[in-house]
């Protein structure tokens, strides 16, 4: 094995919850960077750089909140810049991290950050306003609406069911309650789900993920330091990005190069990924996988795009079949996910936090057994930034 | 101990410019009550909503196209749920694919009685021919036209 690679020495993340009334926000990304280092062993002198996750800026209500996050990661005086990618801010930001190590300028970096989405009074209406004022504002879009647009597309081409949506929330609210970090923890049944309001049809309140808030940080280094310091770590093999249209209409109608039902970037990233890290079958070689994927139905889809199984619409029937829950072929997010747990600025490192735990050996009671190889994706911008990595013990 | 908050409301105005070719698909719209698009030179695809660039050639787009008034659906969904900011519910709105058009365009679905969700997903399925329906006085903004069921 080579010895430039980059590992992951240490992780923290909070125990997610609805709010955290006792820690405003620079307190709650401390909190997860403190856990962070206590897990590397070492102080803040050893961090060289750091990378703050930070989504829109309206969801916690503070203009540019990464300047109070300086103080937090114990920034001063040191490189520091801020990533925002929607939804997969966190694993963008963990890949920048990456960067600066795999680049050789730096040895220990640290990537952190937090969200209150818990505090803002209605996620949805600053969701819309991600959409451009020129053509698409005047409509109620939002990120459910979209992504319920995105399920009817994939019930018409692949027949996936209302009930067959229901039952990924019955899987991941399983694997949450194993979970003390996820945010909804309470196990559902089918009945429960189908029976719960509609929001944005087909998605029911039960298909929808929660607005948590909480933190998560990471300390990453590179393959000489851990060894000259005999660290314990886990290694990022692969990793990469891939972007799409913008116009949510160009992926439908004739001939889309992107097609709404499905994650077309998300699998050109994980192509990238894959072949970074030498794999060639993922349906064989994956342990486990951390999918984004914030509504049930959304969770075909990503595993579709990480080619787990052959085609588009095949991931329906196995994951029926309980092949991608603990104890099943393939477990995907056996933390529970998106679905479980959203704290947006950090709900992608959520998955790749998860990821390394899991090849770690350290995941606790959702421990995927003998886990050594697992991948994990972040989507984000208007389903249309998607950022992949492969992690291995 | 006690833990004390406190609210904030961030209630900002901006005026956005729509540029030259959003202003012109408006302005038609307004004027003529029909949708135009912009066709990709080269490929003759037929962009709408139009603009003056295609992400696929990244080249500037051509001429304008008149569109519809029929098209198909291509997505839809039905909002039950009350958002602050955002209609009341419930409403009905996708997109569609106009006649003459390749990419589909976003509005709102009028006159389909939203009280039982599946009969309405049933009636607004994919590959159902609609229609765009004007407002009698337009003021040159999406508002101004929606899809009502073809027939």
């Amino acid at each position: 094995m080579s010895g430039d690679r980059v590992g992951i020495i240490g992780i923290g993340q909070s125990a997610f919850r609805a709010r955290r009334d006792d820690a405003n926000y620079p307190e709650l990304v401390r909190e997860a960077v403190v856990m962070a280092m206590a897990d590397a062993k070492m102080d803040f002198d050893a961090i060289q750089a750091v990378v703050y996750s930070l989504s829109p800026d309206a969801m916690i209500g503070i203009g540019n909140a990464e300047r109070l996050g300086v103080d937090a990661v114990g920034g001063r005086s040191k490189p520091f810049l801020r990533i925002n990618t929607g939804g997969a801010t966190g694993i963008s930001s963990a890949a920048a991290a990456y960067y600066h190590v795999a680049s050789g300028m730096y040895d220990v970096v640290l990537t952190a950050g937090a969200d209150k989405v818990g505090e803002c009074g209605d996620s949805q209406s600053v969701l819309n306003k991600i959409w451009d004022p020129s053509y698409e504002r005047p409509l109620p879009l939002g990120t459910i609406n979209m992504l319920a647009m995105s399920g009817l597309r994939y019930m018409d081409q692949f027949g996936m069911t209302q009930e067959d949506m229901a039952y990924v929330t019955v899987k991941n609210r399983r694997h949450a309650a194993l979970n003390p970090n996820a945010h909804l923890r309470k196990v559902v049944t089918i009945d429960d789900v189908m029976d719960s309001r509609i929001i944005s049809w087909p998605i029911k309140l039960l298909d929808c993920c929660p607005q948590s808030t909480g933190g998560a940080a990471l300390v990453m280094a590179s393959e000489k330091y851990i060894k000259d310091n005999h660290l314990d770590a886990v290694w990022i093999t692969g990793v990469a990005h891939a972007a799409e249209t913008y116009w949510m209409g160009d992926r439908m109608g004739n001939n889309p190069t992107a097609e709404h039902s499905g994650a077309h970037a998300l699998a050109r990233s994980f192509e990238k990924s894959y072949r970074m890290a030498g794999i060639k079958d993922p349906a064989k070689q994956v342990h486990v996988a951390e999918l984004y994927a914030p509504f049930s139905n959304t969770e075909f889809h990503a595993i579709d795009s990480a080619k787990l199984v052959a085609k588009p619409g095949d991931s329906i029937r196995p994951l029926l079949d309980g092949e991608f829950e603990l104890g099943g072929r393939i477990p995907v997010n056996p933390s529970g996910g998106t679905l479980c747990t959203n704290a947006i600025a950090v709900t992608a490192m959520a998955r790749v936090a998860e990821t390394a735990l899991q090849v770690w050996g350290r995941a606790g009671a959702h421990q995927v057994k003998g886990a050594k190889l697992g991948i994990a994706s972040g989507n984000g911008g208007d389903h249309q930034i998607f950022g992949t990595m492969v992690i291995e013990a | 101990m006690e833990l004390l908050g406190r609210q904030e409301v961030w209630n900002i105005t901006y005026d956005h410019a729509l540029g030259e070719t959003a202003s012109t698909f408006y302005t038609l719209i307004r004027d003529e009550a029909a949708i135009y698009g912009r066709r990709i030179a080269g490929s003759n695809k037929v962009m709408v909503p139009p603009r003056s660039f295609s992400d696929e050639t990244l080249e500037p787009t051509g001429e304008w196209v008149k569109v519809g008034p029929g098209g198909r659906i291509e997505a839809f969904t039905m909002v039950y749920e009350a958002f602050k900011n955002l209609p009341p519910p419930p409403y009905a709105f996708g997109y569609v694919l106009l006649d003459g058009a390749d990419t589909a365009l976003g509005g709102f679905f009028k006159g389909i009685d939203l009280t039982d969700p599946e009969a309405a997903a049933a009636k607004l399925k994919i590959g159902t021919r609609v229609v765009a329906t004007f407002a009698a006085e337009r003021k040159g903004e999406m508002m101004d036209f929606w899809f009502e069921l073809e027939g």
